[in-house]
Order: structure tokens, then C-alpha cells, then sequence
């Protein structure tokens, strides 16, 4: 049951195969015994299996949704009302959120049972899940690499069958990317398609909800239920929300995908170029046409980045001050001792750094030498992207230049970490949506395990139908995103 | 290195950040290798070109000025790490 689809599912709920309080306890008593994959923060037994049982009485008075009755999971981004919501930190570790996110509360109005929270990188800040004061979480694939971050519990729970699907957010690749390490479908939506009320903000201009799937037709049904405006969230923007399981079958005819060169060059491993190569051989089967086209400015997508996501993760972070929730140091001696104390005490190390130098970009006689010239290289990048998709429908890239790297490979160069990231970035500098869909198994070397490889689609503002419906054909004509990891099938 | 620690320390300062004096050296060297990163920038001109500060380069939406929230002090304030009467407890700042 736990490599079953969402649609598959809802399937056997609604002919009574199974009920939901059943396929629940099924899952609770699997993440019992995966509990080395350190995938979930905290597990709500007590809530799912009520949840489930509400869910049964809805599935048979006939009005459930195909989300009724699904034991999904959320990234501990976002707050759950009565349930502690840490967000990876030791600031938040006594976190019990006094209201749900708006993402929360539409899964949950759809009639998802929550299995529990998942683990990520401290406040989302990382692209391995090794900075989570909880441990990491272990890539099924091969325990020994990394599952990506920052949404690595997320990425993690649905590779290995620990939930149907989960939430994660994406501030710089923090969906994409662990979705690639894990080989699942991850998408991350425009900029203010989904809510951010409720989820503890990195960078306010970046970040973004999304769903993590076993396919791409599992993420639509996820999306349709995340998405849609909020008044309670002053970024989000009112846009229709379409039906987003219509057109998956749409054919892909005369379909133009532009690959930039900047994507394809060097930083790339041989064994991920490979791969992509043969999944686009396949879109060209199914009728695409593949131009060639340069982005110039996505070179600097990656020091852009790292100025603005810093100076706003510097002023989102202030608000953890040990007064009103989280972390207190013990015997505070005045106010500015309470303060200092509780946040150094309370964060770890990426998350100071990224805060030191947020700091930094924003202070007294840098702010334009940093901010101000990031936020214009950020209009330039978008304009590329802008400049791009008038000439194409949608752009195919990688998610990552490697396989799934090893545990503790890149922990003692922050700056090494920041380069993992340079297929995703640009896309949150620009606000697009896009998709990461697993594309092949590859090893990188003799004797080494092969690993999940993912394909990026790149969309324009608002074209999630579109990614989804590039992606569900590629699945409809390959199995990549059936494979699970030995072990765990 | 692009910095000193003594720039750390004033960042630290300004974020209320405590580092410990021990840990001051290799955040220096970790932050100079951020900020050395970052002036990549410069290799490119951006003369003239407006700053991006949201994607969709939308407004700040506003709102109808009407009550929407009911009080809920209490609620919030069980999560307090110390409250009095309805009250968020600090040191003392004024002797």
C-alpha cells in the first residue's frame, strides 16, 4: 500500500478495499520501523487515527474529496495548531503553535489525515538536512548520502513509503532538490500561489509552499487542495485557480523546450548529463522540439541569492528573542543578556551565519554595495527568464550538478553547500514555478550506488497546469518514479 | 580575509547575536568566504537598472480597517517562556 498513488488510494478508500483508519495504522506502524530514517520530528498518532475515522464517516456519507482518508505529512515549516512545530531548531523546540497554517488548514479541510511533522534543515536554511537540531534524515537510496534539503524529512517519507505525500517550501531549491536526492516529484509553485500564513518565514520574497508526490498526477491533486489566495498572507496573489488534473494528458505536439547552455556545461557530472539527455530524447518521442537558448545572468543566481535570502532571514529572524515563545536562556542578567543569549543559544551555526551576514548586506554604508545591487541583478535574471520564455514554452535543466553527495561532504565549507544550488536558485529569484521529476537511476562511478537523477521544468508565472502536464506524460511513457528504494518497495 | 573579527563582533552586536569568543575566528573565516561570493556581483554593471523586490512586482495589498481578530491573550501566552497578569516577563530595565 505505501508505493500506492494518491489516485490509487482514494481508489480503495471509496470501493472499501480498506478504510482509512486501517491504511493509517499502516503507515504509523512503517514509520515505527523506518525510525533510522530520522524522516519525521514528531509523529501524531493520537490525531491521525482520529482524523481517520472522521475521514471513514465522510468517505461514506459520500462527500469526501480524493484527499479523504490519505495519510499525508507536513514539513514542521508549517504551524499546527496544538502540535509542537519546531522547524528544525533547538529556538522552537518547545514550539507548541496556537493556530494552523493556511496550507494546514486546507489539507485538512480536504479531509488528509496529518501523520505528523517532518524534519528539515534549521529554518529551512541548508541543502542536506544536516543543519535540523534533530539529525539528520537518511537518504533510503543509500543511508549514507544525504536526502537534500531543506525538505529532506519530506523528501525522505514519500521515497521510502512513510506517507502518501507531504508539504515542503522552496526558498532556493529546498523542494526541488531533495525531491531529485530521493527521486520523487516535487513541485514548487509561483510566488504567492500558495499561503505562506502560517509558514515560518526564511525569506519573505522567495519562499513558497509546494507538494512532494509519487507523481506528477498525485502533485496536482495536492496542489488544487495548497493553492489559492489568502487574505491572511499580503504576498499572495489573486490569480483563478484552474483545474489542475484536466489537461494532464494534453499532448505535447510541437511542445518547445529551451535548454540554456549556461545549465549543460561545466559543474555538471557526467553520469546526471547522461541521464538528462536520454528523458529529453524522450520528450522529443512525444513530439517536443528542443531549442538551445542562453541565460547569461544565471551565473550569478547563486551570490544574488545568498544577499537577499540572508538580509531577509536577518529580519524574519529577529522575532526570536526569547519574550513571547521559543528558546530562553537560564538567568537571563538584563534585557540585552535575555536577548543575545537566547539567540545564540537557541540557533545553530548556518543560521547565525546566514544572520551575521544579512546583517551585514543591511548595514549603515553596504546596503547598496549588497542589497541594492542584488535586487538589481535579481531584475536582470528575471528579465532573462522573461526574455527566454517568450521564445519557448518551458526550459528543461538539472536539479543538482551530482548524485546525492555524502553525509558530512560538504559541511565544513558553508560556501561549497551554497554551489549545490545552482540549477534552482534563479527560478525563486524569479519567482517561476517548476518542477523536479524523476528521471533515471544513475551511479557516478564503478562499484558506487546508483542514485535518483531529476529533470527540472521551468514554466512561466502561473503555469503549474502545464508543468504537471509535461511531466505526467513523461511518467505515462517511463517508470522511473515507480522505482523505490531497495528495501523499501 | 575580507574580514576582521572585530566586524563580526560588531554584527553580532547589531543582530544580538551571541557568538562565543572561541567560535569568533571561524566565523570570520566562514564569512569572508560568503562576502567573497557575493562580490561576484560586481562583475556585472546594473547601471540604471531597477531594483526587484517581488516577483510579480506586485503592491502592498490593503485592507478594509475593520476589526477581524478576536483577543486571544491567553491563548498566545500559554506558550510564554514567563507572563504575570496578562503580562510578557523581562528583566528589569529601568533600576
Amino acid at each position: 500500500m505505501h508505493n500506492k498513488t494518491i489516485k490509487e488510494l482514494a481508489d480503495g478508500l471509496r470501493s472499501s478495499e480498506f478504510s482509512s483508519v486501517e491504511l493509517t495504522q499502516y503507515f504509523l506502524t512503517r514509520i515505527q520501523q523506518h525510525q533510522h530514517l530520522n524522516a519525521y520530528i514528531t509523529v501524531t498518532e493520537d490525531l491521525a487515527l482520529q482524523a481517520a475515522q472522521v475521514a471513514d464517516e465522510r468517505i461514506a456519507s459520500g462527500n469526501a474529496t480524493l484527499l479523504t482518508g490519505i495519510p499525508i505529512a507536513q514539513k514542521d515549516i508549517f504551524c499546527t495548531l496544538g502540535v509542537k512545530t519546531s522547524c528544525g531548531s533547538k529556538m522552537l523546540d518547545n514550539f507548541i503553535a496556537p493556530y494552523n497554517a493556511t496550507v494546514v488548514e486546507k489539507l485538512n479541510h480536504a479531509g488528509a489525515v496529518m501523520l505528523g511533522k517532518l524534519n528539515m534543515d534549521e529554518f529551512a536554511m541548508g541543502s542536506s538536512n544536516e543543519n535540523s537540531y534533530y539529525g539528520v534524515a537518511k537518504n533510503p537510496w543509500n543511508t549514507t548520502a544525504v536526502p537534500g534539503g531543506s525538505s529532506g524529512g519530506s523528501a525522505v517519507a514519500v521515497a521510502a513509503g512513510l506517507a502518501v505525500c507531504a508539504t515542503g517550501t522552496d526558498t532556493g531549491g529546498s523542494i526541488r532538490q531533495p525531491a531529485a536526492f530521493c527521486g520523487i516529484t516535487g513541485l514548487k509553485p509561483t510566488y504567492g500561489r500558495v499561503s505562506r500564513y502560517g509558514m515560518i518565514a526564511y525569506a519573505s520574497s522567495l519562499d513558497q509552499g509546494g507538494p512532494m508526490t509519487r507523481s506528477a498526477e498525485d502533485a496536482a491533486i495536492m496542489l488544487q487542495a495548497m493553492a489559492g489566495f489568502d487574505e491572511k498572507d499580503s504576498t499572495s496573489v489573486d490569480h483563478p485557480v484552474p483545474d489542475y488534473s484536466q489537461g494532464l494528458n494534453s499532448s505535447l505536439v510541437g511542445l518547445k523546450i529551451g535548454l540554456p547552455t549556461e545549465f549543460f556545461g561545466e559543474g555538471l557530472s557526467r553520469n546526471i548529463a547522461t541521464a538528462l539527455d536520454i528523458a529529453i530524447k524522450e520528450y522529443q518521442c512525444l513530439g517536443a522540439e528542443i531549442i538551445n537558448i542562453s541565460m547569461p545572468t544565471l551565473t550569478l543566481a547563486i551570490p544574488t541569492y545568498y544577499v537577499i535570502a540572508s538580509a531577509e532571514c536577518s529580519s524574519n529572524l529577529s522575532r526570536f528573542d526569547g519574550v513571547r515563545f521559543g528558546y530562553r536562556c537560564e538567568n537571563p542578567v538584563d534585557l540585552a543578556d535575555l536577548y543575545t543569549r537566547s539567540r545564540g543559544e537557541g540557533f545553530g551555526r548556518e543560521v547565525k551565519r546566514r544572520i551575521l551576514m544579512g546583517t551585514y548586506a543591511l548595514s549603515a554604508g553596504y546596503y547598496d554595495a549588497y542589497y541594492l545591487k542584488a535586487q538589481k541583478i535579481r531584475r536582470l535574471i528575471s528579465d532573462d527568464f522573461k526574455n527566454a520564455l517568450s521564445q519557448v514554452d518551458v526550459i528543461m535543466s538539472p536539479v543538482t550538478p551530482t548524485n546525492a553527495f555524502g553525509l558530512g561532504e560538504k559541511t565544513a565549507d558553508p560556501v561549497q553547500m551554497y554551489l549545490e544550488d545552482l540549477y534552482t536558485i534563479a527560478i525563486n529569484l524569479a519567482g517561476l514555478p517548476a518542477i523536479s521529476i524523476p528521471a533515471g537511476l544513475s551511479a557516478d562511478g564503478e562499484g558506487s550506488t546508483p542514485m535518483p537523477v531529476g529533470l527540472q521544468i521551468i514554466g512561466n508565472y502561473f503555469a503549474e497546469a502545464k508543468l504537471l502536464n509535461i511531466a505526467h506524460c513523461y511518467q505515462q511513457v517511463t517508470d522511473w518514479h515507480r522505482h523505490m528504494p531497495n528495501g523499501f518497495e | 580575509m575580507l574580514l576582521t573579527t572585530e566586524d563580526v563582533k560588531k554584527m553580532a552586536y547589531l543582530a544580538r547575536l551571541g557568538i562565543e569568543t572561541n567560535d569568533l575566528d571561524s566565523y570570520t573565516k566562514d564569512l569572508s568566504g560568503m562576502l567573497d561570493l557575493m562580490t561576484r556581483m560586481n562583475e556585472l554593471d546594473t547601471e540604471g537598472v531597477q531594483p526587484m523586490a517581488h516577483p510579480l512586482d506586485q503592491t502592498q495589498r490593503l485592507r478594509v480597517d475593520v476589526v477581524t481578530e478576536v483577543n486571544q491573550r491567553e491563548h498566545f501566552q500559554v506558550i510564554a517562556p514567563q507572563v504575570e497578569e496578562g503580562l510578557y516577563l523581562v528583566p528589569k530595565v529601568i533600576e
